[in-house]
């Protein structure tokens, strides 16, 4: 019975909570911007707005076109059943973590192929990007996860975020924070990597490959990044919070990723998007701040 | 505390790694006076009975020197000389970066080869000190400005003192007090010679300083 | 420590401190030679008192540190006495940190020769090397200043990676419960008991770092430049003393690993740095144009037979002493005359320097003699010292390296005997010597006296230094 309530719970939160989070970063924004902002609802407004609106394809867009969002949205979703929420994930198995780096690049796959069907050099252009920050962001989160699976003995993302606070390898679990967060920034197109919020195709990364998508693969699109949010937030929560069964366990998982969200909207407003050429900097960082925790966890 | 350590000792070679990729001077300072920080506290934490008097002097000796006095001498020469960035290292920053990398992974396998004392706890010691000064040496020599080559020698001296905190525990005080004697003279006299090359040439490009050949 | 070894060291210390509040820079110079020859009669009570050094303690004269001590009092009572008129006749400059630096390289230089303890060795080894740059800088001139630049940052980075040297044969004789030794009685005892790879790992270290500052290939690019730009009596110091320091703090080290029965290791390295020191400088020595550097490039070869001695082992580490002292003798003459020479014609370019034996003849002759001498022909000491070097790199069985020094010593005696040949001969430019820049009295004596301790020491060398130098090889040689 309490199995099939944290499976509930679990897919309720999975499904229903990514956009909050959207709309906690705006408020954010706007709060620091000396603004009111849109309402904390609103992205879920612009989802319904979205799905209502009816689509037009380009003559020259092939079937990968149409695939794109729902593939990416489908892999997103499929990953967020091995990612431990409050009560830990609705599907566990060893060497899941595995599976959950590949549907993400699944995801980016479809994503980037559709772009590229799209025909448009703006659209190559921020796919190229996207693939190339990407190719960099991935070897500092196999490196974190290999160091957690080092110290918790574990293979399952379940087993390795595991929720407990482990004093022994604090060291390498501030590195793999600041690691992994810098991952999330990058993976979810915030600044200083790249600027959901520009309007020039140039400086674009992220938001030039999805232009050409309208209505319901924009919907997709949209609902898709913000679960994958939800996502590399809970695994960020979940590495430095502690567990707790039960209710008390969603209260403490919900606030920290409420307060990760807050903090994403604060590390937007406070800082200017990176040069395109110091990306790769950045993301060494990350690289080298995993490989520390590894170094840390693992011995 | 072996937890901050090692927090620390991250912290610096992330910090040499920042002064790899760095073209502004004053920052190149600013990040040398963060690791002079972080390197002045280690000597209360790397060691098990960490909390001596002596440790805590030694703690506030480097602070005052390496993170304030230093980068404050250094910052002084910039002004003097009114110079603001490094315009064209020999070597690429990105290039840099990853030649860092490969000095990192070098030191790793290199203090794998020796045996670290027993009573000397972070086994990170050895290879992050030693990968400190070997980004320093490649800073100097990679650089052509005579202010970025002192700071990569104060990162190599840096390094120096890191690997000096191993034996610190027992070696006697005269030794500490001729290595820090020894690196504020160095400086000094640098100093002073940067301080002379400006007004020479009227700009401390050591590119310039090509007359001597053969 | 006797009242003697404590003199060698405060006396020049105080007249540096006197030198750099002494108000009158006409007579400051006077303290030159003042010091140096206090200096000097206390080496000699040393040398003739016992040179058993006190076990366990960190400042004791042995038999290797006599060596070192004797010859750089000889060298500097020889270049303070020529220093007093030199420094007269640049009344244009500050002489004032010049007197004082030259007089602290001096007590710095006994401290190296006197310690007992690594790491107080390293710390007067650092206090030559920061003394030694306001010697370079002493001419002021933007090439000066670049020789001094490239100097101290160099030197910055070899006095380093010694420290590192350092802290490695610390770490090499780590009990089991810490507890560091960097006393040489405590090393010598340890012994085999010391940890091989921090051994291997501070010997290579100590021989880049303090080869660096004795100038070995390939590490001897600031020398040209330094002994190019310094003063002739800087030049002279810097090659016999602060070289000689630097060969001693390798002694130690070698003096270790001896105990450790890790010679065979640090060998080789040796043969190798000797053996690529040669070879630069014979190429770089044929194809110069200068004749200051020219003088440095001598240096470095010099510096190579030097380790190449250690490297052959066996009586090759008699010759690399005797070699050692005949050495610092040598770079005295010829850097005094060259100084000389360099300010006759205000130009220190071959090619340009002709008639020199016309011109200023005292100073031409003793320059030629140091250049045949130094290059090790007969009748001189140098000779003597390169042959027992060739001898014993034979009866050790090393052909290939004996025939390389045989070699490249050809070439070098060719690119130094065309280059002295072609200043002292043939038509000495029109314009008339001004005065001041005439041979005296006091500017030949000093190197006429070198010389002639040369053709001495190549005549015969007195028992009780080869008493000496025997039990100074002894404690390089494993003898117990």
């Amino acid at each position: 019975m309490t199995a099939l309530a944290g499976l509930l719970a679990h897919g309720a939160a999975l499904l229903l909570l990514p956009p909050l989070l959207l709309g906690i970063i705006g408020k954010t924004k706007a709060a620091f911007g000396g603004r009111t902002g849109p309402p904390f609802l609103q992205p879920y407004h612009d989802l319904l707005k979205l799905l209502g609106k009816g689509a037009v394809y380009s003559r020259t867009t092939t079937w990968m076109f149409r695939l794109g969002p729902v593939l990416s949205l489908a892999a997103i979703l499929v990953a967020g059943c091995v990612v431990p929420l409050a009560g830990g994930s609705a599907l566990s198995f060893t060497g899941d973590a595995i599976l959950f780096a590949y549907l993400l690049g699944l995801s980016r796959f479809a994503t980037i192929t559709a772009a590229l069907d799209a025909g448009s050099s703006f659209e190559g252009m921020g796919a190229s990007r996207e693939a190339a920050f990407a190719s960099l962001a991935e070897p500092a989160l196999i490196l974190v996860l290999a160091g957690l699976s080092g110290s918790s003995g574990d293979l399952s993302m379940t087993g390795m975020f595991g929720g407990a606070a482990r004093w022994e390898t604090a060291s390498g679990l501030v590195m793999a924070a600041v690691g992994l967060f810098l991952v999330l920034l990058t993976e979810n197109s915030r600044i200083p990597v790249d600027d959901p919020a520009t309007h020039l195709e140039l400086t674009m990364i992220h938001e030039v490959m999805v232009l050409d998508h309208g209505g319901p693969d924009l919907a997709f699109i949209q609902y898709g990044a913000s679960v994958k949010l939800l996502l590399w937030s809970s695994l960020l929560v979940r590495l430095l919070l502690p567990d707790a069964p039960g209710a008390a366990g969603w209260a403490v998982w919900a606030l920290g990723v409420v307060a990760l969200a807050a903090v994403v909207g604060a590390v937007e407003s406070t800082m200017a998007r990176l040069k395109m050429p110091r990306v790769p900097q950045l993301l060494f960082v990350a690289i080298c701040a995993a490989a520390f925790a590894m170094m840390f966890m693992v011995k | 505390m072996e937890q901050i350590a090692q927090l620390l000792l991250a912290g610096t070679i992330f910090l040499s790694f920042a002064l790899l990729g760095t073209a502004s001077l004053s920052g190149c300072v600013r990040l040398l006076s963060f690791q002079g920080y972080c390197l002045s506290l280690l000597p209360i934490f790397i060691h098990q009975d960490g909390f001596t008097p002596r440790s805590l002097l030694l703690v506030a000796g480097m602070a005052i020197l390496k993170g304030w006095l230093v980068p404050k001498v250094l910052l002084h020469a910039i002004r003097e000389v009114r110079a603001v960035r490094e315009t064209e290292p020999l070597i690429g920053y990105g290039v840099s970066l990853l030649i860092g990398l490969a000095i990192v992974v070098i030191s790793a396998l290199l203090a794998q080869r020796l045996p670290i004392p027993a009573g000397v706890r972070s086994g990170l010691l050895v290879p992050v000190s030693l990968a400190t000064m070997m980004m320093g040496l490649y800073m100097t020599v990679s650089r052509l400005k005579a202010l970025t080559q002192v700071i990569g020698y104060l990162v190599f001296e840096n390094g120096i003192y890191l690997f000096g905190l191993l034996i610190s525990r027992d070696m006697p005080w005269l030794l500490e007090m001729g290595v820090l004697l020894d690196v504020f003279a160095a400086v000094l006299v640098m100093g002073i010679v940067i301080h002379h090359i400006s007004r020479e040439f009227d700009s401390i490009h050591t590119d310039r300083l090509t007359q001597l050949k053969g | 420590m006797s009242i003697e070894l404590f003199g060698v060291i405060v006396v020049p210390f105080l007249a540096a401190l006197a030198a750099l509040a002494w108000p009158d820079g006409e007579r400051r110079p006077w303290l030159l030679p003042a010091a140096a020859a206090v200096h000097s009669l206390l080496t000699v009570r040393l040398a003739l008192a016992s040179s058993v050094p006190a076990p366990g303690a960190w400042l004791s004269l042995d038999a290797l540190g006599l060596l070192l001590l004797g010859l750089s009092s000889v060298l500097f009572l020889g270049c303070s006495f020529y220093g007093v008129e030199y420094l007269r006749r640049r009344r244009d400059r500050d002489n004032r940190l010049f007197t004082a630096c030259y007089l602290l390289m001096l007590s710095a230089s006994s401290v190296v020769a006197a310690s007992r303890h690594l790491g107080l060795m390293w710390v007067a080894m650092e206090a030559t090397t920061l003394s030694a740059a306001p010697l370079i800088y002493f001419k002021r001139t933007d090439r000066s200043l670049e020789a001094t630049w490239k100097y101290l940052i160099m030197g910055g980075v070899g006095i380093g990676l010694a420290l590192l040297g350092t802290f490695f044969l610390a770490l090499a004789a780590a009990g089991p419960e810490g507890g560091f030794v960097l006393q040489l009685d405590g090393l010598l005892t340890l012994g085999p008991r010391l940890a091989t790879a921090w051994l291997k790992g501070a010997f290579i270290l100590v021989l880049v770092g303090y080869g660096l500052k004795m100038g070995l290939a390939p590490l001897h690019s600031w020398k040209p430049d330094a002994y190019g730009e310094a003063p002739g009596m800087a030049g002279a110091a810097l090659a016999g003393v602060v070289t000689g320091c630097s060969f001693l703090g390798l002694l130690r080290f070698y003096q270790v690993c001896l105990a450790a029965g890790q010679l065979d290791f640090a060998k080789d390295l040796l043969v190798f740095m000797g053996l690529l020191s040669l070879a630069t400088a014979a190429v770089f020595m044929v194809s110069q144009k200068d004749f200051k550097r020219l003088l440095a490039y001598s240096s470095v070869e010099h510096m190579g037979l030097l380790v190449l001695g250690l490297g052959v082992g066996g009586g090759g580490v008699f010759a690399a002493l005797l070699h050692f002292v005949n050495n610092g003798l040598g770079k005295g003459l010829l850097f005094l005359t060259a100084g000389n020479i360099h300010r006759a014609y205000g130009d220190k370019t071959l090619g340009r320097v002709h008639g020199a034996l016309r011109r200023v003849p005292v100073s031409a002759a003793l320059f030629l003699i140091g250049a045949f001498a130094i290059t090790g022909s007969p009748p001189f000491g140098l000779f003597l010292s390169e042959f027992l070097l060739l001898k014993s790199s034979v009866s050790a069985g090393r052909w290939g390296v004996a025939l390389s020094i045989a070699v490249f010593l050809a070439v070098i005696f060719v690119g130094m005997a065309g280059a002295a040949l072609s200043m002292a001969q043939g038509e000495p430019p029109a314009e008339p010597l001004r005065p001041g820049h005439r041979d005296t009295w006091t500017s030949t004596v000093v190197p006429g006296a070198f010389a002639l301790a040369l053709l001495i020491l190549g005549l015969h060398v007195p028992a009780w230094l080869t008493a000496r130098l025997a039990s100074a090889a002894a404690l390089l040689a494993g003898a117990p």
